[in-house]
């Protein structure tokens, strides 16, 4: 598999390596009531689909940015390719203007 | 039809021509007590042992493509009861002994070959984690040597024991632990259910479930509205998918893991070797294939197909163990997908759903757990209570903190 890294261009998925759906970004309030049920779910708990997936790659033998990947679980196909650090920003802007 | 030498003999010397087939292709009925999803191992086992131990009766078992094309007929058909915790090695010395009788209990010759396991050592470090498990293992009924250097030497003299990184120190021989023909165990299975009267029923996909006021009462597939009183799922690295349906999200990533075979060869190796400072195993097959594989690729996979790096990483684990593999030439190579699960230990349990009942998260290890996998689903699924020797495979073991975390790597699949 080829990831198109968005600063370094195109290189081999060797080089990363693969943390698991990147849904792990969204870490959940640990003030908030129900924190314990919170934890649980996004650490252990997830939607593993064939298809479309959102995932989080480190590219370690890189520049050790992460990145989102959408990649097709049943052909492998990459699909985008994002840093993690754009979309934990969007995130975040879209959690304070709520 | 009882499958004996003299029934052999007879049909050798009259052209073959009494055979029958080994089970019926029978229409599904309306509903049956049992429905059991996924016609691989762990699911035929299910029906054959409800039938035949627990004597239940209006059986099926439901398989979206052909019984035995999943992981039971992909894996590298090792066997053991080698684990080190105590909510494991109970159980999988439970299964080590159900298959140590198999062939005589289905009356089909599954090839069980208890050639003997050896797991390398390569530090001090490994020694002391070995001689650990080696008690636990001794403590739950198994078996478990300690090899010096040269007792490894005696039984492989052909590894590399010189490595300048990884030398050989020892190892951990499991002599009870073996290989068995996995088509057979499907096969062997499906025929014993089918002549205690279990509906297999193949080209049958489950495409949801009928739940009303939290009971289930039947599975929707593509021949149709199947009705049942329980319904058991057990269909390994697919098992996300179709608990969806009822509305689970599970403790469990899907990956694929690659095998190989090289062609045949004279006989090389007798036993199975694993490799302790690369991700390598290998055994020969009867047919003189050497098969072996490694690590997982790593990332989340439905394909049933793996990438080359994978490929290179076990190749070069295996030259560096086995210098000699260097000549072999690679025939085949495959991939399966597994139920990896959080902690990397398995599930048997009921669910939040009357009536609904699930076994999965088999990793990579599920082939060894088919004969007590399928006895303990089956005990639960009659009986509503778990079998002894499953008692810890609970699917609210994460929030209650009881993992059972063999290898201490945490909520990370890929690396059990
Ligand atoms: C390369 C490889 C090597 C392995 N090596 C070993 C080993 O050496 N030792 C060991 O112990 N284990 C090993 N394993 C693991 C072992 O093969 C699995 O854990 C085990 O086979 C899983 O259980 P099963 O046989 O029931 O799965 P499967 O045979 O995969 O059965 C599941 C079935 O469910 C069916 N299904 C899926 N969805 C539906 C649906 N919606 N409706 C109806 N049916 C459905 C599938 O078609 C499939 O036939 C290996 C696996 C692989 C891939």
């Amino acid at each position: 598999m080829i990831i198109n890294h968005p600063l370094l261009g195109p290189r081999d998925a060797q080089e990363f390596t693969y943390l698991g759906d990147a849904t792990l970004i969204n870490r959940p309030d640990w003030q908030s009531d129900n924190a314990a049920q919170a934890f649980h779910d996004y650490l252990y708990l997830r939607d593993n689909p064939a298809g479309e997936h959102r995932e989080l790659w480190f590219h370690e033998q890189g520049d050790r940015s992460w990145l989102v990947v959408t990649r097709n679980t049943v052909t492998h196909e990459i699909l985008s390719v994002e840093m993690a650090r754009d979309v934990a920003k969007a995130a975040a802007a879209e959690r304070s203007a709520q | 039809m009882r499958y004996s030498a003299l029934k052999l003999i007879k049909e050798a010397v009259t052209g073959h021509k009494g055979w029958t087939p080994q089970w019926r292709d029978p229409e599904p009925a309306q509903a049956y007590d049992y429905v059991i999803v996924g016609g691989g191992g762990h699911g035929l086992a299910t029906a054959y042992y409800l039938a035949k131990e627990f004597g239940a009766a209006r059986i099926a078992v439901l398989e979206k493509g052909w019984i035995g094309g999943g992981n039971v007929g992909r894996n590298t058909t090792i066997i053991r009861s080698n684990y080190l915790l105590d909510g494991n090695e109970p159980f999988y010395e439970f299964s080590l002994k159900l298959w140590e009788n198999l062939e005589q209990d289905f009356n089909y010759n599954a090839m069980v070959s208890q050639r003997g396991i050896l797991n390398l050592i390569h530090s001090d470090a490994q020694r002391d984690a070995a001689r650990r498990r080696g008690n636990a293992m001794i403590l739950n009924g198994s078996d478990a040597e300690l090899l010096d250097t040269e007792g490894v030497r005696a039984m492989y003299p052909f590894l590399n024991f010189n490595d300048a990184r990884f030398p050989i120190k020892g190892g951990l021989l499991h002599r009870r632990g073996g290989t068995v023909r996995h088509d057979a165990v499907a096969w062997g299975y499906a025929r014993g259910a089918d002549m205690r009267g279990v509906d297999i029923i193949q080209n049958c996909e489950v495409t949801g479930f009928r739940i009303e006021n939290g009971k289930v009462l039947g599975v929707e597939t593509s021949r149709g509205f199947i009705g049942a009183k329980k319904v058991g799922v057990s269909v390994a690295g697919s098992s996300s998918r179709v608990m969806e349906k009822a509305g689970m999200r599970l403790p469990i990533e899907t990956h694929v893991l690659q095998a190989f075979v090289s062609e045949g060869l004279k006989p090389f190796i007798p036993g199975v070797i694993t490799y302790g400072a690369g991700h390598f195993y290998c055994s020969q097959s009867d047919k003189g294939g050497l098969v072996f594989g490694g690590d997982l690729d790593m990332y989340n996979s439905y394909a049933q197909r793996g990438n080359l790096p994978v490929v290179e990483d076990v190749i070069e684990g295996g030259i560096s163990l086995i210098p000699a593999l260097g000549r072999a030439r690679l025939l085949r190579s495959w991939g399966g997908i597994m139920d990896m699960s959080m902690d990397g230990s398995p599930f048997i349990d009921k669910t939040h759903i009357d009536g609904l009942y699930f076994n999965g998260g088999w990793c990579y290890g599920g082939f060894k757990a088919t004969p007590a996998s399928g006895y303990c689903f089956a005990h639960l699924l009659k009986t509503d209570r778990p079998h002894d020797t499953a008692t810890a495979y609970r699917l609210d073991r994460f929030m209650t903190g009881h993992m059972i975390d063999e290898k201490g790597q945490g909520a990370q699949p890929n690396l059990h």
